[in-house]
């Protein structure tokens, strides 16, 4: 097609036509609905079936959710306001707004003083300032009416922020500790706060000296320091022992068989001489005024963080090859494995009573955590053991012809591959563990379904029960959510293979 | 040498364990506040209000003590405790006093090593139905649904009763009194069974609560009340004669708001003058301060008081005296004379 050519053409189109509009069925919402809702005349019966059973539901739940009353005192108030408002069904919210500190911390004591000095400075000063109030002027009942009538002043959420803030810097902490684990992005530096966390979080929970978590956090720190000193002298044994004799000295009395009392353990004296000299500390609060979902996170926190080491060396332990430590580890896990942990939970707060001298008062949270501990690490073995059982074993014998000895085939090789695989499982654990932590309150400790049964034994919310249970469940999805999520972005991120 | 050192433990250890059983008053004043077993929460007997404060019939008793022994009556550490952990908390010293709606029974009060020092509430197991049932008799309940709470006293009592007078029952096994209630009012039941002081708070938190009645039969015998270890007398007197005190004080028209009064001079009652303290030594006797009686009662009031605040007919609940009136008045309530 030359430029000299002269035929004549009647047209030659020189741009492109605008595509043309796709026909209107095919497009947009209607093509959408068309494809996954009326496809066929048995999926469209289906469609029309789905929507009548959701407005269904819906018509039931919303107005009832939405036209709630938040305001009112009592059970009966509620009633009235929706009867007034001329609503067929109202959730009564009210229980929440007013009671919602209780179901998060039950009953731990919140920072009166504090309180009392930034919001109600007027009536504590008529009351002969803050010393005459809390620190002996008055007896329990007076403080007591002070301290109600304070509360009654002040609104929920400047209880919550002041009153409480020693379990919410505790949470903030526990959220900084935990990032730099849970997000590699983050700065290496932050896992030394990490390390420190537990002892942070002890000191601000339970209160009492600030000498008592930093010692013994020192007194491990130079535990391992001697350890290591002296191993690197005298090789992995001798360090072994003399980390092993420095624990007894600063933690234990070694020499209680021989009768010699008094000079051992050496924490106890350098914590009464350093409380002597700068006597710092929180007001220490007993274990048994802990409660509410505070007390499922701690629960179910120390559970987690405890429970995965211990399982790991259990299911290494069970796939080992010397046979004392074989049976031990199968016996565990079985043992364990095999009876409900609500039994467990009876076993610690009941029996250990009876073979434990009478005077000496084990901290029965303690107790818990510990067995809420072995009972989930003898299912995190069992699903690391499932990892290590899927690795071919090729990958074994690699690292052993790399002449890596068992730690370092294991540290390397065996484990990274072995729990990227576990990792669903690892997470269903620790989830169903969080839940789980409601079992406490059988035997007595105040979780947060406890607290609903002691609200609702009040005369005023006698009777109420959904809005308690909703307002607990959601508590509880927040954080297993969370927690699913997180393990599915570490599966995204840790996937290695091409499929 | 093992042996002996094992043994010595054994001896120091059953010393102690000796040791602290006899004092629990030293205990509870070295403390500084009583420890008290109470329920996790129950309308009426205990519960705790909005500032985390407890109150309560149950509890009134806890703080009567602790105003009686410390002077305080909110020296008292409330261990909330279930029915399956009550009795070993009370029997590992975890607790000084069990005032929890424990029902006093032969076996409790001897096998299990406890000592109950009275009744505070006299309850009975009954029934509740619907109006519209037409039911005015429990021995009208032939061929009945019956909710009933599983592993309790109650199961049993019901079997007994409807046996003895020919019914036949169908009955709807449920866990706890919320399920219960739930169940009674989705119609899943024509009768609720329980105690008499649990049905009526259900009641009262009803709807339409005059459509529901509880039906007059009781039938069985659930005296509640405080207990205390075995093997210290003395504590336990304290704790009977607080009881004692607050029932004697309704009986003499002692109250809250006269106390004082009556207490700064004797009175031309004798009984009062030596409940209060103005007349003789009886509060030297169980080894307290003459004042004792008057700082209980001044901190909860007498026992017709500490009723009506908690589950009288003023409140929701609204219990009839019933059993729980004075002797004179036809109940159950009868203090041995102060002195």
């Amino acid at each position: 097609m030359s430029a000299g050519r002269t035929d004549p053409v009647a047209f030659v189109r020189r741009e492109m036509l605008a595509p043309a509009a796709p026909p209107p069925g095919q497009v947009g919402v209607i093509r959408w609905v068309r494809e996954n809702l009326v496809s066929s005349w048995f999926n469209a019966i289906l469609t029309a079936l789905s929507l009548y059973a959701i407005r269904y539901v819906l018509s039931g739940v919303l107005p009832w959710t939405l036209n709630g009353v938040w305001n009112a005192t009592s059970l009966n108030e509620c009633r009235e306001i929706r009867d007034a408002r001329g609503l067929e069904t109202a959730a009564c919210w009210a229980v929440i707004n007013e009671r919602w500190l209780q179901i998060l911390f039950g009953f731990y004591p919140t920072d009166d003083r504090l309180l009392a000095t930034l919001f109600y400075s007027d009536a504590l000063a008529a009351a002969g300032g803050a010393d005459a109030v809390f620190n002996g002027g008055l007896n329990a009942t007076q403080r007591v009416e002070f301290v109600s009538g304070m509360k009654n002043e002040l609104s929920n959420g400047l209880i919550f922020l002041f009153g409480y803030w020693r379990p919410l810097l505790a949470l903030a902490c526990l959220v900084v500790a935990v990032a730099p684990i849970l997000y590699s992005s983050l700065p290496r530096v932050l896992l030394l706060f990490s390390l420190a966390f537990p002892f942070v979080a002890f000191f601000l929970l339970w209160g009492g000296s600030v000498w008592l978590p930093l010692l013994v956090a020192l007194g491990l720190l130079a535990t391992m320091l001697i350890g290591r000193a002296v191993g690197a002298r005298f090789g992995m044994l001798g360090g072994s022992l003399a980390g092993i004799a420095a624990f007894l000295v600063i933690f234990m009395n070694p020499l209680s068989f021989l009768g010699v009392t008094g000079l051992f353990p050496l924490l106890p004296k350098v914590l009464g001489v350093m409380d002597s000299i700068l006597p710092w500390g929180l007001s220490a609060i007993p274990s048994d005024q802990f409660g509410g979902f505070m007390l499922a996170i701690i629960i179910g926190t120390s559970g987690i963080v405890l429970s995965l080491p211990l399982g790991i060396v259990l299911a290494l332990g069970r796939q080992s090859s010397m046979p004392l430590i074989q049976w031990v580890c199968v016996t565990f896990i079985e043992v364990i494995r095999g009876v409900p942990l609500i039994v467990w939970l009876f076993t610690a707060s009941l029996l250990l009573n009876y073979f434990l001298p009478p005077g000496t008062s084990f901290d029965l949270l303690l107790r818990v955590i510990i067995m809420v501990t072995l009972f989930a690490s003898a299912y995190i073995a069992e699903v690391v053991r499932g990892g290590l059982a899927a690795l071919p074993k090729g990958q074994y014998e690699a690292a052993d012809s790399l002449g890596l000895d068992y730690w370092k085939s294991m540290r390397l090789i065996v484990l990274p591959q072995a729990l990227k695989i576990s990792i669903p499982g690892i997470v269903n654990t620790f989830i169903g563990l969080f839940k789980d932590t409601t079992l406490v309150v059988f035997i007595g400790l105040r979780d947060p379904l406890g607290l609903t049964n002691a609200i609702r034994a009040t005369a005023e919310w006698n009777g109420i029960y959904w809005e308690l249970y909703i307002f607990v469940g959601l508590l509880f999805f927040t954080f297993c959510f969370f927690m699913s999520r997180y393990s599915m972005y570490l599966e995204q991120r840790l996937r290695t293979d091409h499929r | 040498m093992n042996k002996k050192v094992f043994l010595g433990a054994l001896t120091v250890a059953g010393l102690a364990a000796g040791a602290s059983a006899a004092a629990t008053l030293d205990d509870v004043k070295a403390r500084g506040s009583l420890k008290c077993g109470s329920n996790e929460g129950l309308a009426g007997f205990a519960a705790p209000d909005a500032n985390g404060v407890w109150q309560g019939f149950d509890v009134s008793l806890c703080r009567a003590i602790a105003a009686a022994v410390l002077g305080d009556a909110q020296a008292v550490e409330f261990v909330p405790l279930t029915s399956q952990t009550r009795f070993t908390a009370l029997a590992a010293g975890e607790v000084d006093v069990l005032v929890r709606n424990s029902t006093w029974t032969f076996s409790r009060d001897t096998d299990l090593k406890l000592d109950f020092v009275g009744a505070n509430y006299y309850d009975g197991q009954g029934f509740m139905v619907r109006n519209d049932l037409g039911v005015s008799s429990a021995k009208e309940l032939d061929g009945s649904t019956v909710c009933i709470q599983t592993g309790t006293t109650t199961e049993l009592n019901l079997a007994d009763f409807f046996r003895v007078n020919n019914i036949s029952y169908e009955p709807v096994p449920v866990a706890t009194n919320a399920e219960g209630q739930q169940q009674y009012l989705a119609g899943a039941c024509d009768v609720y069974t329980t105690d008499i002081s649990g049905l009526a708070a259900t009641r009262a938190t009803f709807e339409n609560a005059s459509e529901h009645v509880i039906l007059p039969e009781v039938v069985s015998k659930e005296p509640l009340g405080p207990a205390v270890r075995h093997g210290d007398s003395e504590w336990a007197d304290i704790v009977r004669w607080t009881l004692n005190a607050l029932i004697a004080a309704e009986e003499y028209g002692v109250t809250s708001a006269n106390v004082m009064e009556l207490a700064a001079g004797p009175t031309t009652n004798p009984e009062i003058n030596r409940l209060l303290g103005t007349e003789g030594e009886l509060g030297a006797m169980i080894a307290l301060d003459k004042d004792w009686a008057v700082r209980a009662i001044a901190a909860v009031g007498n026992y017709g008081e500490v009723f009506e605040r908690n589950i009288g007919e003023a409140t929701p609940i609204g219990l009839a005296r019933g059993l729980n009136a004075q002797w004179t008045e036809g109940g159950l309530l009868y203090a041995p004379p102060f002195r």
